[in-house]
């Protein structure tokens, strides 16, 4: 049997600078997986939920129940990350949330020493009937740029059920991202989508999220907050699509744009039944300057002043 | 003290301010009074240094210190800061952490005292942040309270009681005071001829001039006659000269 003990101190380390908790891996009350590489190094389960992760040549499998009825006290926490500078880590999740049960998922990825790594994810989760799934992403990398994150979800919300995603690289350089999530929302549901990175160096972001709101009286609202500058690219794709009655879409966009950065946001609102709405907001440029003189008007320098607006909006 | 002296700012062919020439001694509250498109608010953002609002001639002294060609942050970091008409909103950026944005000495409870003098309920705004869900009266006074919080040498305060509540416009006004009490300076820009009441001395300000200045009183006493409504919506009103 393999010796995983050092890595599992090496990720609980690389957990603590990026600020993380680490108790929280001995706290009987609080679920977790932790994931090196394609090595499962650590896990705990409380009742009500089922996770049952397979190793695969690259990667790790991981089916994850939530017994219908149940409400988990506490955010399941995941960790993934790959220490050394080369890696690969494929990970695929099947999610079910059960009828009327709650869950939160915070997961934690960390890569900070990355030179040549790709972390892939590719997550099917359905939330069933009055379900709820709230879903964090918080991703630490080093300054190394040289990472490839490639999130790919498909969601479905069956009638009552409520969605929340929370994706956010804002420690470390981005390398590249391209975040792809659909959801296809039922009848009553609300969905929320939150996207937040920070870009600089030759870092490229693409952000393609969408929201399919099938069922009467659906709400869904995608919100992303970008920033980037040296050399960086971003590309925000947010569109949502009304099919039911009276469903409810917002598109809230906001890329803030320094140096030779570049940035592009498209939002895509398609309304096809006449009771439904769907509304959107973009802004892309430099950072406001209402704000900026504000802050400067207290005597911040600019780069002071553009910073603390940035780090408010990622944060 | 501030001394202005000779200020001109042009629009393409309108002149926002005209030759504007006044002093603001330490420990004055100077009122500027004047109808809507006076030119008060430019005025506001020239004396704090706003990029867009280069003066195209005078100049601008503020304790012995020519300021025309700094930029707003060095002129903060010399004791000058505005507070707006309608003050920016925020993503992410506590309250509580706002109002010491300016002040040399830090900590929660010391930005709760200042919230306190704004009659902004402690518990209510601590976990709050300075965003669109607060009311214009509300950041108002988050916005009062930071200038407050820096204990600024001069103050510009643009039109601070517009949007304020009734019961907390006697806020505004201790605050007014407050900063006058260690001998620093207020320029309190308003059209309300009751705000300016307060004030030492005050100009009356009219399409970009400060054609007069004496005390609130007369001041006053000439904006009614003369400026409610005004007749002309250029100066000079009714035959009056410079």
């Amino acid at each position: 049997m393999t010796d995983f003990s050092k890595d599992y101190q090496m990720m609980l380390d690389a957990y603590e600078k990026a600020e993380g908790n680490p108790a929280i891996f001995k706290d009987s009350k609080i679920a977790h997986l932790l994931v090196h590489k394609n090595n499962v190094i650590g896990k705990h389960l409380v009742p009500g939920i089922i996770v049952e992760p397979k190793e695969t040549k690259d990667g790790i499998d991981i089916k994850l129940k939530v017994l219908p009825n149940n409400k988990i006290e506490f955010p399941i926490h995941l960790c993934f990350g790959i220490l050394p500078k080369e890696g690969i880590q494929l990970i695929n999740i099947d999610a079910e949330v059960g009828e009327n049960s709650k869950v939160i998922l915070l997961a934690h990825c960390i890569f900070p020493n990355a030179v040549k790594v790709v972390h892939k994810m590719q997550a099917k989760i359905t939330v069933k009937r009055n379900g709820s799934y709230i879903y964090n992403e918080v991703h630490f990398h080093g300054e190394g740029g040289g990472i490839e994150v490639v999130p790919k979800a498909k969601i479905i919300l069956e009638e009552g059920a409520r969605l929340e995603t929370n994706f956010q690289l804002i420690k470390g350089r981005v390398g590249k991202l391209d975040i792809d999530y659909e959801v296809e929302a039922g009848k009553d549901t609300v969905v929320e989508m939150v996207a937040k990175a920070y870009g600089y160096g030759t870092d490229k972001i693409r952000i393609k999220e969408k929201c399919i709101l099938r069922g009467e009286s659906a709400r869904g609202i995608i919100k992303s907050r970008v920033a980037v500058k040296g050399e960086a690219q971003s590309e925000v794709y947010s569109e949502v699509q009304a099919y039911g009655r009276n469903s409810r879409g917002h598109v809230d966009c906001v890329e803030i744009v320094q140096d030779k950065a570049q940035a592009r946001a498209v939002p895509i609102v398609d309304v096809f039944v006449e009771s439904a709405k769907v509304t959107h907001e973009a802004a892309i440029g430099s950072v406001d300057k209402k704000q900026l003189e504000t802050l400067m008007a207290r005597g911040l320098r600019s780069d002071e002043a553009v910073d603390i607006i940035i780090k408010g909006m990622l944060k | 003290m501030l001394k202005i002296e000779n200020l001109n700012l042009k629009r393409g062919d309108k002149q926002i301010i005209k030759d504007m020439s006044f002093e603001v001694p330490d420990g004055e509250i100077f009122g500027v009074l004047g109808t809507n498109g006076a030119g008060k608010s430019s005025l506001a953002y020239i004396l704090m240094g706003s990029s867009d609002y280069k003066p195209d001639s005078g100049k601008l002294i503020f304790n012995g210190i020519d300021i025309t060609d700094k930029n707003m942050d060095e002129r903060a970091r010399l004791g000058i800061t505005l507070a707006w008409q309608e003050p920016a909103r925020f993503e992410g950026i506590p309250i509580i952490d706002f109002v010491l944005l300016g002040s040399k000495e830090k900590g929660h409870t010391l930005a709760e005292s200042y919230m306190d003098n704004m009659r902004l309920t402690v518990s209510e705004y601590r976990t709050r942040q300075v965003d669109k869900t607060l009311s214009g009266g509300e950041r108002k006074k988050i916005e009062l309270a930071s200038v407050l919080a820096m204990k600024p040498k001069l103050a510009i305060l643009d039109e601070p009681d517009s949007g304020i509540d009734m019961l907390s416009q006697e806020a505004v006004i201790n605050m007014i005071r407050e900063i006058k009490s260690y001998g620093g300076s207020v320029i309190l820009i308003t059209h309300d001829e009751e705000v300016v009441k307060i004030a030492d001395r005050s100009a009356l300000m009219c399409s970009g001039l400060a054609f007069k200045v004496g005390k609130p009183k007369e001041i006053i006493e000439y904006y009614k006659e003369h400026c409610k409504p005004c007749p002309t919506k250029v100066y000079p009103a009714k035959g009056e000269s410079k």
